[in-house]
């Protein structure tokens, strides 16, 4: 269980997060909406410690994730970054299997490329791709070996940050079973970042939506649409008019 | 005039606040570099780029400034009829100031650079969160490496540089000054001591040092953007060319002062 109790965060006088609260229970799926800028980023790598909340606390299972064991806390988890951020020095066979190939979770060489290979076809990219470099990619073929690096341990906790931006929608489609699929089968619990509506409705148990730098409206997938919350309202429809101002 | 001093005030206190930050910068490398894991493979991939590619570079330089060396005594040496003394100046000027100083700034030229610009390309495409994400601390994976190679391949890259000077003179002594190759290499090792050859080693290793852990450190806090990347690229590139130079100020006072 992942408890973010009253987290603020600002960037000089750029004020993100302004007291979020929020509770992921342990095997759900919990999707983060919310316009572009109000702080979803930098909501999810608060909670890996990449980002110092200046005042609030984060606790996994308990335990406040700035007093963890780092080794022993990151190796539960895997998170897909915006940009992909795969390193771009290495193949990407080997970035998909970096965790495998060293520390704790190191295993022999070719296994940890039948590993990467098998991720790599999960998210639906062939095995050539492999021997590929990353700068030798697509944008949406990155993202995807980018959340094929996510899954590659096995992670207990995933983190995807806009997972299918900038797919196509048949490709958003196997990536939203994907999701689905390693949250109800392998019991993970998962936080993502979507604009794509589709595929809200497609892996989300839970929804929060944040705007503001406060979590305005959470609760199960199925009451979004009837909530009556005017700031939802207006963003699952892409309205532009509403009580979310166009220029923020 | 308040303005004036209040702006001089602020450059002194951002200058003494860097100092404090890299000093940290330094000590947190050198702890994590006696505590592992250690990454071999990085290791000797920062070897090959850093001291192996390096060699051309410096050797070019030491090879043009050995020969302008030894037209420059030359002609001093002639005005009081001492033009014999251009072989031992010439092997004690490469390899106590000129091999190590010039090899310094040109490693600092190619490598602060490229480490600065690498690691910080990777800071601004999330590659270092993602490196923390998947459990492999940054200063133990980029930081530790880099360092270890430029310390260890740097004074050696300054040796070859001092043989190299050494021939240029050679070169320029025998075809263009008239001396006599056999008396030309008997007097360059004749009046040489140890140290001559040992201190400009240690300078190297010291000077080795300095430029990857100033490119580490700029490309580590880069700002973001492009523009950022720039700018730390830059950053590095004076920051450790002048920390060589006063370096090379005070490790020459520590070896010779006496
Ligand atoms: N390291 C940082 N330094 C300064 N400002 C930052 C930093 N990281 C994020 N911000 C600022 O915090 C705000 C929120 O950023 P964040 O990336 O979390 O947005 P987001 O909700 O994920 O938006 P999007 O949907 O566009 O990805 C932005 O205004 C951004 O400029
Ligand atoms: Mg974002």
């Amino acid at each position: 269980m992942i408890i973010l109790d009253n987290v603020h965060k600002a960037f000089g006088p750029n004020k993100i997060l302004q007291g979020v609260n929020l509770t992921i229970p342990k095997g759900e799926s919990m999707v983060i909406i919310g316009g572009s800028g109000t702080g979803k980023s930098v909501t999810l790598k608060s909670v890996l410690g990449l980002v110092t909340p200046d005042s609030g606390t984060i606790s996994v299972d308990g335990i406040n994730v700035l007093d963890a064991d780092r080794d022993a806390f990151l190796a539960r988890f895997g998170m897909l970054f915006q940009g992909a951020a795969l390193f771009d020095s290495m193949p990407v066979w080997q970035n998909v299997a970096f965790r495998l190939l060293r520390g704790s979770l190191k295993r022999p060489r070719d296994e940890a490329r039948e590993i990467a290979i098998e991720k790599l076809r999960r998210v639906g990219l062939k095995p050539h791709v492999a021997d590929l470099y990353p700068a030798e990619l697509s944008g949406g073929m990155q993202k995807r070996v980018g959340l094929a690096r996510a899954i590659a341990a096995d992670p207990e906790i995933i983190f995807f940050d806009e997972p299918t931006t900038g797919l196509d929608p048949i490709m958003s489609g196997v990536i939203n079973d994907l999701i689905r699929e390693i949250v109800v089968e392998m019991g993970a619990t998962a936080m993502t970042i979507t604009h794509d509506m589709t595929s809200v409705r497609a892996i989300a148990d839970r929804v929060a939506m944040l705007h503001d730098g406060v979590i305005q409206w959470t609760g199960p997938v199925k009451e979004m649409e009837t909530c009556g919350d005017p700031y939802v309202d207006q963003f699952i429809h892409g309205r532009a008019e509403g009580p979310i101002e166009a220029v923020r | 005039m308040i303005k004036f001093v209040a702006s001089i005030g602020r450059t002194v206190l951002a200058i003494l606040a860097s100092v404090g930050r890299i000093s940290t910068y330094v000590g947190q490398t050198l702890m994590h570099m006696v505590r592992g894991p250690f990454y071999v493979k990085e290791f000797l991939q920062a070897l090959l780029s850093i001291g192996y590619y390096s060699l051309p570079v410096v050797g070019l330089t030491a090879f043009f400034t050995g020969g302008a060396l030894a037209l420059q005594i030359y002609s001093g040496g002639a005005r009081f009829s001492a033009e014999t003394v251009v072989p031992s100046i010439v092997a004690i000027g490469m390899l106590r100031e000129l091999g190590p100083v010039l090899g310094g700034l040109m490693v600092a030229a190619r490598v602060a650079s490229s480490v600065a610009a690498e690691i910080g390309t990777m800071k601004v495409t999330e590659q270092i969160d993602a490196l923390v994400t998947l459990s492999t601390h940054p200063m133990k994976y980029l930081t530790v490496p880099r360092v270890l190679a430029a310390t260890l391949s740097v004074p050696i890259l300054v040796g070859v540089g001092d043989v190299i000077g050494i021939m240029g003179g050679y070169v320029v002594g025998t075809t263009r000054l008239g001396f006599n190759p056999a008396t030309y290499l008997h007097n360059t090792v004749e009046f040489l001591e140890f140290w001559d050859v040992a201190s400009g080693l240690v300078k190297g290793a010291a000077f080795g040092f300095i430029v990857a852990v100033m490119g580490c450190y700029y490309g580590m806090n880069s700002g973001r953007g492009a523009q950022g990347v720039g700018q730390a690229t830059k950053s590095a590139v004076v920051a450790s060319s002048v920390m060589i130079l006063a370096a090379n100020y005070l490790l020459t006072e520590a070896f010779f002062s006496a």
